[in-house]
């Protein structure tokens, strides 16, 4: 670790409280909500990562709190270096003010976060769904959500599948 | 079954100006059946007369879920989904998930297996390139080197059907090394491509580069300053039309891109010209890159010998018991990495490909998140379109090069 990412380490952890963790080399901020956008602008502005290649989210399971990480992945160009802040969020009504501000392509990655994940981000400028179509019901990254599987049909339960098929019948 | 709900205009009312309720302007719909939106992109344009005030790309419709499928499957079963994203070039796609795979594990790769999967994602590279100049000509209507670029992209084919035995999902790519190692006729088949490429190469560019017709299309169209370009998070050849010499494979070189000798081309422009000019600029040192790989490709082993994460070769099933209960623990259970998160990348035809993979310590992935290049450069597509034909847009997607398998996954 050479000393202007020890420097940057250690005042992430001054100002905004970060919990500091290293994996297979790559270092995680782990940050507040609260402070999360104070951090990515002091990031871009002090630090030099001028982009934010990535912003995804984990769930941990409804029965887990914090339920959510939101992850934001910079690269900073200049010196060549990833940084990874994460930010633990409640399962319940989850929201997380917008990183638009700091990062105008953080736009789309909400739009899909909103959609895979169902968190609101506030002071987003046009937080619709994505991927999924408009009038889709749920979250699907989150993990209550079930994977489909089609059942299969059998003679003895052939009728009653038949019966939920949605294609036309004249 | 819920019931369809309709889309009014006041839900995207923020996006449009005051004058579309007056009716002077247009909302107009391209796509997303549309022959020069490239797969099933959807455009809403508003339009005044024939210039665009804004532009509102909507993306989906080619969305499969792979990042959920792939969290209920083992971490080799969830690769063959890989191929399936960005589905002109498979082998990058699986090289990113399977680095990931590899930090993750920590696990080694044999200096022949990197090699082949240096020269396998050029080789891959040009094939996505030829696509993208074929049918990005194709939309500024130069109809002849489209079927010229279909006719060289399918020798490349060729090598991977020899190779993998597929054409376009290979899969061959796997975690701590390749499938199986490259047959005799591999060899040869690469030499010839180097010999007869780059004398097609210049064929193409006589057709274009100083063609009247194509300039008038391409120069000084969807400008995008560097600025814009960081400010965006774009990556690839966008980037690079706009002059900053930004390549993953020299930023953070992986599978031995430190040891090979090119150079990342730039453009000052930024415009579709100078994204061409960056392209068919890669495609050659692609194959500069394709020919020190052959030259080099040392001997050895293709797989890790690790045997808890990458199976046995076939042919100790039969004397070794070890071997044999390696093989069933590795096909049934899988196997279980150790509990964490990395973020892997690599330089797609089309910019940064990165694999956010998160572990539990289980033997499936715990959350798999791809960072498309395509996802990224289409958000930029407004910022390039606004105020000009809706004809430019037509060559500005073109010149993005986006696949929506990529962008919707």
């Amino acid at each position: 670790m050479d000393e202007q990412l020890k420097a940057c380490l250690a005042s992430f952890e001054q100002r905004f409280g970060a919990q500091v963790q290293e994996f297979r080399g790559e270092w995680t901020l782990l940050i507040a909500a609260e402070q999360i956008i104070a951090a990515l602008q002091a990031a871009r502005d002090e630090f030099g990562f001028e982009m934010l290649l990535d912003e995804t989210a984990v769930d941990y399971g409804p029965e887990q709190s914090p339920r959510f990480h939101v992850i934001y992945q910079l690269y900073s160009l200049r010196d060549n270096r990833l940084l990874r802040l994460r930010t633990p969020l409640d399962g319940n009504a989850p929201h997380l003010p917008t990183a638009e501000t700091v990062y105008p392509n953080a736009n789309w990655k909400e739009r899909e976060l909103w959609d895979m994940f169902g968190i609101r981000f506030d002071g987003h400028s046009d937080l619709r769904r994505i991927l999924m179509p408009a009038d889709w019901q749920g979250h699907p990254l989150r993990k209550d959500y079930p994977l489909g599987y089609e059942e299969v049909q059998f003679t003895f339960n052939f009728e009653e599948i038949d019966l939920r098929k949605p294609y036309a019948r004249e | 079954m819920t019931d369809i709900r309709e889309v009014s205009v006041d839900e995207l009312r923020h996006l449009v100006s005051e004058r579309v309720l007056t009716g002077e302007t247009m909302l107009l719909n391209m796509g997303p059946q549309h022959p020069s939106t490239h797969g099933v992109l959807r455009l809403l344009m508003e339009l005044d007369g024939e210039i665009i005030v804004n532009c509102i790309p909507d993306i989906g419709f080619l969305h499969t879920g792979v990042e959920k499928n792939m969290e209920a499957k083992t971490y080799q079963k969830a690769e063959v989904m890989t191929d399936r994203l960005d589905y002109l070039n498979p082998i990058g796609n699986n090289l990113a998930y399977c680095l990931a795979v590899e930090k993750l594990l920590d696990l080694d790769v044999p200096p022949r297996a990197q090699t082949v999967r240096v020269l396998l994602a050029e080789l891959q590279r040009i094939s996505s390139h030829l696509i993208w100049l074929g049918t990005s000509a194709l939309d500024l209507a130069a109809m002849s080197v489209f079927l010229y670029g279909m006719r060289e992209r399918e020798v490349i084919l060729d090598i991977f059907e020899m190779c993998s035995g597929q054409r376009m999902m290979t899969t061959y790519v796997r975690p701590g090394g390749l499938w199986r190692d490259v047959p005799v006729e591999f060899e040869g088949a690469v030499r010839n491509f180097l010999a007869l490429m780059p004398r097609r190469l210049d064929e193409y560019e006589a057709l274009l580069t100083k063609n009247e017709l194509f300039l008038e299309r391409t120069q000084g169209i969807g400008v995008i300053s560097a600025q814009d370009c960081l400010r965006w998070g774009l990556t690839g050849p966008v980037l690079r039309g706009s002059g900053v010499p930004f390549d993953v494979r020299k930023a953070r070189p992986y599978s031995g891109y430190e040891q090979f000798e090119f150079d990342v081309p730039t453009q000052t422009a930024g415009d579709i010209y100078a994204r061409y000019l960056v392209r068919v600029q890669e495609m050659r040192e692609s194959l500069k890159i394709i020919e020190q790989a052959i030259n080099r490709l040392p001997y050895g082993p293709v797989r890790s010998n690790n045997r808890k994460f990458v199976p046995p070769p076939r042919s100790e099933l039969g004397v070794s018991m070890e071997a044999l209960i390696h093989h069933f623990k590795l096909w049934t259970e899988g196997f279980s990495a150790p509990k964490g998160a990395v973020y892997a990348a690599t330089e797609s035809p089309r910019g940064e490909l990165g694999v956010y993979l998160e572990s539990d310590g289980g033997p499936k992935p715990y959350r798999v998140h791809f960072n498309t290049p395509t996802f990224a450069n289409l958000q930029a597509l407004p910022l390039m379109t606004r105020g000009r034909f809706v004809a430019d847009a037509v060559g500005v997607i073109g010149s993005i090069d986006i696949v929506l398998g990529d962008a919707d996954r």
